[in-house]
């Protein structure tokens, strides 16, 4: 929430000469800090990997394939919002309106998968009260949904801002360019989840 | 409908907290009253509640601090006064249930909401001015800052009334502070007070930060920059590498608590020293966040009072980044008996040593900048040299910590509470006072008394004294800290002690209540006013403009030539406000309520939260997010300034200058 907050009240009160500067610079602190709570929560993950209190253990839990579609789903999320940024540098919001489109969609069913995923591992008795493991598990992986959940609503956001555009402030693209970031970087962090979660846990 | 509320947890068969609602209720009563009797309600929230200005709400942060201040030593007082009665068989008036709250309190209100807000008024007040910007980087976001911090003090003061407050000490330790041992709601008021003043912290760090790296006067190369702009750069990068580990470990204890998870319980694979390594990983940082200011403020006051140049500037600024970077590398001396072994003890051991080091280099600085200088015995003064004398005898106390081997005898004694208050007392809360004296005519366009000023130096200076030093000897004598009562009779004397510091620190606060309202009293006095914005003949640029500056700070934006680039100016005869030259439209921006009004979802979501209320919570919620879409779609965020209006307040600031060097 902290990045749509940022997005606001950002230009103001400096020289005209250089405007978009500290906007774009301050969000790149804020995605600095939120990857301290990830690097975080890796450690604290790195502490209970182990921690089963007698509980299934990674490797008997998760299932690569659906993590591998999620994983190809949220990478090809970058490109097509990349194809969106593309069609507002141009000033064409009809393009860009279908691009993000596609974006929202793939982010949909990422979280869609995700929440399939821990359903049915709650439902079977596994849910993150089990064990420390799964609490760092489901807390690691559920931050990261968290945050896509927010990127969405934020994208939503910005289509109705955008919609109908010819022009794009310099304001409306440093907001698109600041979730470009956000989304951008949800990608790495979930890598990293990839690697150090679940591949890490089967092997 | 209403979870865990009703109405058993309202506490009305205790008479101090009655008492103290009675007082609360009154006061409050009264000053709404009179906003409405002068009829102040729209100039309140146009001009202050809604305001972005920086000036204003560094302000509204000081005097947020300052009733916070009375919370925190109400507590201090009656935790004094308990152990001064308890003693062989005297229960002493506050039972441990209560007492635990009060001790919990303290830390609480006294580290997150007095100085923090005391530290993060100052930076608003003095960074912007000092590095001649029209206001910070995100104006909005400091509101927002402001407000989140606000509400999280509301609702860490609404336990006292409704509910009861956490019992597990200013950091929550767990397994105690998991549901299991506190199944009340106290630990939660504790949890989301201190996480939404997160919030708002970390958003004042990115803020400050951006400021200062993208905003400074043209010409102010970082070597240039006035210390007191350095430790608070400096400070703003230890919040946002600190307080996101925070927010973790707080967030991770707040699942265990409402989501069973086993992070740190003692069952399912739980480890609570995992806890203890985040909560320290952030809270040794933060105790830099608090001290490196005041170190900025000491630094600024002892070069204008001594009318000299800061001694061994490039030495400051490198110590200052040194505690910076070792601030990370010392959390475990907080937890040497836990058994970590003797390599990883010694490790640490060694690097909170290393960090005396750039600590005495700034003392030598500040001592010789007074040398040979021309000091001035200012209020300020006192208190600077009081900081030097009080914090090197705190910092010699944590080196001793700092040896393991001593540490087994001393952890958690009174000598670690006597110790902790002799660096804060002695260094933040002196530096911040230091500062308000300071800075005081730059805000309100009038001095504070000085007399008064004084005479609270005094009754800090002795009551900490005769209130600490007998702790440090009730830790050698074996007292550990958050005991209720006793029956040890070599400890009662000390005790007793103790207490009458306590009542002398209370002077002191009196005295400074003394100081503001005669200074507002005697205002208009000629000796008091400050007509040409520099009443102390200072050194920075702050004080090249008006005293209170116009709420754009500077008409033309000042060119920077040396380090001290006020001083610099006055002495090669540069008028660095340009008076009368052809002024420019100036870029502004609007006030807004949205900070307002994502502060009080916020104080909506987490007083449901602690409930367990859900509708409540899941409006507050949809509150934040629904103010925060509003704000987005706004584009009316900002205005220029016409040059003809520039023109006018600043030829009015020419004209009493003129005036006042005419009589």
């Amino acid at each position: 929430m902290a990045e749509n907050i940022m997005a606001h009240g950002a230009d103001h009160a400096h020289d005209e000469h250089h405007h978009e500067l500290p906007t774009i610079f301050g969000f790149w602190l804020y995605l600095m800090t939120d990857c301290i709570v990830f690097g975080t929560l890796f450690c604290v993950f790195a502490v209970m990997r182990n921690q089963f209190a007698g509980g299934p253990t990674g490797k008997e839990l998760f299932d690569l394939q659906g993590v591998g579609l999620e994983t190809a789903i949220l990478l090809l999320s970058s490109i097509t919002y990349g194809f969106g940024m593309i069609s507002a540098h141009k000033g064409k919001s009809g393009p860009l309106l279908g691009w993000f489109a596609i974006t929202f969609l793939l982010g949909l069913s990422f979280l869609g998968l995700e929440i399939r995923e821990f359903s049915h591992m709650i439902a079977e008795g596994n849910g993150p009260d089990r064990s420390a493991f799964l609490s760092a598990f489901f807390t690691l992986v559920g931050t990261h949904g968290l945050h896509v959940t927010f990127g969405l609503i934020w994208m939503a956001v910005l289509m109705v801002q955008s919609a109908g555009k010819t022009v794009f402030s310099e304001r409306l693209l440093n907001k698109l360019t600041m979730l470009s970031l956000f989304w951008h970087f949800l990608d790495i962090v979930w890598i990293c989840v990839f690697t150090f979660v679940y591949l890490m846990s089967v092997i | 409908m209403l979870g865990k509320l009703s109405f058993a947890a309202i506490p009305y068969d205790v008479p101090i907290l009655v008492g103290t609602f009675l007082g609360v209720a009154v006061a409050g009563l009264a000053v709404l009253g009179l906003v409405t009797y002068y009829g102040k309600w729209g100039y309140l929230w146009r001009e202050w509640l809604t305001s972005v200005d920086h000036k204003r709400l560094g302000v509204m942060y000081i005097v947020l601090a300052l009733v916070m201040l009375f919370r925190g030593f109400a507590d201090a007082i009656m935790m004094r006064s308990q152990l001064a009665l308890a003693y062989a068989g005297n229960p002493g008036y506050l039972p441990p249930h209560h007492y635990d709250q009060i001790f919990s309190a303290h830390g609480t209100i006294m580290i997150f909401f007095m100085a923090m807000a005391f530290m993060t008024g100052l930076f608003n007040i003095v960074v912007p001015l000092q590095i001649g910007a029209r206001d910070v980087a995100f104006p909005f976001l400091n509101s927002l800052s402001f407000w989140m911090t606000t509400i999280s003090a509301v609702l860490i003061n609404v336990s006292l009334f409704i509910g009861e407050f956490s019992q597990c000490g200013w950091l929550a330790y767990p397994p105690l502070s998991e549901s299991q041992f506190s199944p009340g709601v106290g630990v939660d008021y504790y949890i989301w007070a201190v996480q939404l003043s997160g919030v708002g912290t970390l958003l004042t760090g990115v803020n400050f930060f951006t400021t200062i790296v993208k905003m400074r006067a043209p010409g102010m190369t970082f070597m240039k920059m006035p210390i007191f702009t350095w430790t608070a750069l400096t400070a703003s990068v230890l919040i946002m590498v600190s307080f996101p580990v925070l927010t973790v470990a707080l967030g991770l204890l707040g699942l265990d608590r409402y989501l069973g998870m086993h992070f740190f319980t003692n069952d399912g694979g739980g480890n609570q020293m995992l806890y203890l390594s985040l909560i320290w990983a952030w809270g040794h940082p933060e105790v830099y966040i608090l001290i490196l200011p005041a170190f900025g403020v000491f630094s600024e006051v002892t070069s204008t009072f001594s009318r000299k140049p800061l001694f061994g500037y490039n030495t400051m600024v490198y110590a200052t980044c040194a505690i910076m970077v070792l601030s990370f590398l010392v959390w475990l001396h907080h937890f040497f008996t836990m058994g970590a072994g003797a390599d990883v003890n010694a490790f640490f051991g060694i690097m909170t040593m290393i960090i005396s080091i750039p600590t005495g280099v700034k003392i030598f600085n500040w001592l010789f900048t007074m040398y040979k200088g021309r000091v001035e015995f200012h209020a300020t003064m006192y208190w600077t040299i009081g900081f030097i004398i009080t914090f090197s005898i705190g910092g010699m106390t944590g080196v001793m910590m700092a040896i393991p081997a001593a540490d087994f005898v001393l952890h958690n004694s009174l000598f670690l509470i006597a110790h902790f208050h002799n660096v804060i007392i002695g260094g933040v809360y002196f530096g911040y006072v230091a500062g308000m004296n300071f800075w005081f005519p730059k805000v309100f366009g009038f001095k504070l008394n000085e007399a008064w000023g004084k005479r609270a130096f005094w009754f800090w200076l002795v009551g900490f004294y005769f209130a600490f030093v007998p702790l440090y000897v009730l830790g050698f004598e074996g007292m550990t800290r958050r005991l209720n009562h006793y029956d040890n009779p070599a400890w009662h004397p000390w005790l007793l002690i103790a207490f009458g510091g306590a009542l002398l620190i209370a002077c002191g606060i009196v005295c400074q209540l003394m100081q503001i309202y005669v200074s507002i009293r005697d205002r208009a006095l000629p000796e008091n006013v400050d007509v040409t914005g520099d009443p102390w003949d200072a050194r920075t640029l702050e004080w090249s403009t008006s005293s209170p500056p116009p709420f754009y700070n500077f008409a033309v934006v000042p060119h920077v030539h040396d380090l001290d680039a006020f001083a610099h100016d006055k002495e090669m005869g540069v008028d660095t406000r340009a008076a009368g030259s052809t002024y420019e439209q100036i870029h502004m921006p609007k006030n807004t309520a949205a900070g307002f009004f994502v502060g009080v979802f916020s104080l909506v979501l987490g007083f449901a939260a602690i409930w367990y209320i859900w509708w409540l919570a899941a409006i507050g919620l949809l509150g934040v997010i629904v103010t925060v879409i509003m704000r987005s779609a706004d584009n009316d965020v900002d205005y220029y300034v016409p040059a003809s209006e520039v023109a006018r307040i600043e030829n009015e600031h020419t004209r009493k200058i003129m005036a006042q060097a005419a009589e």
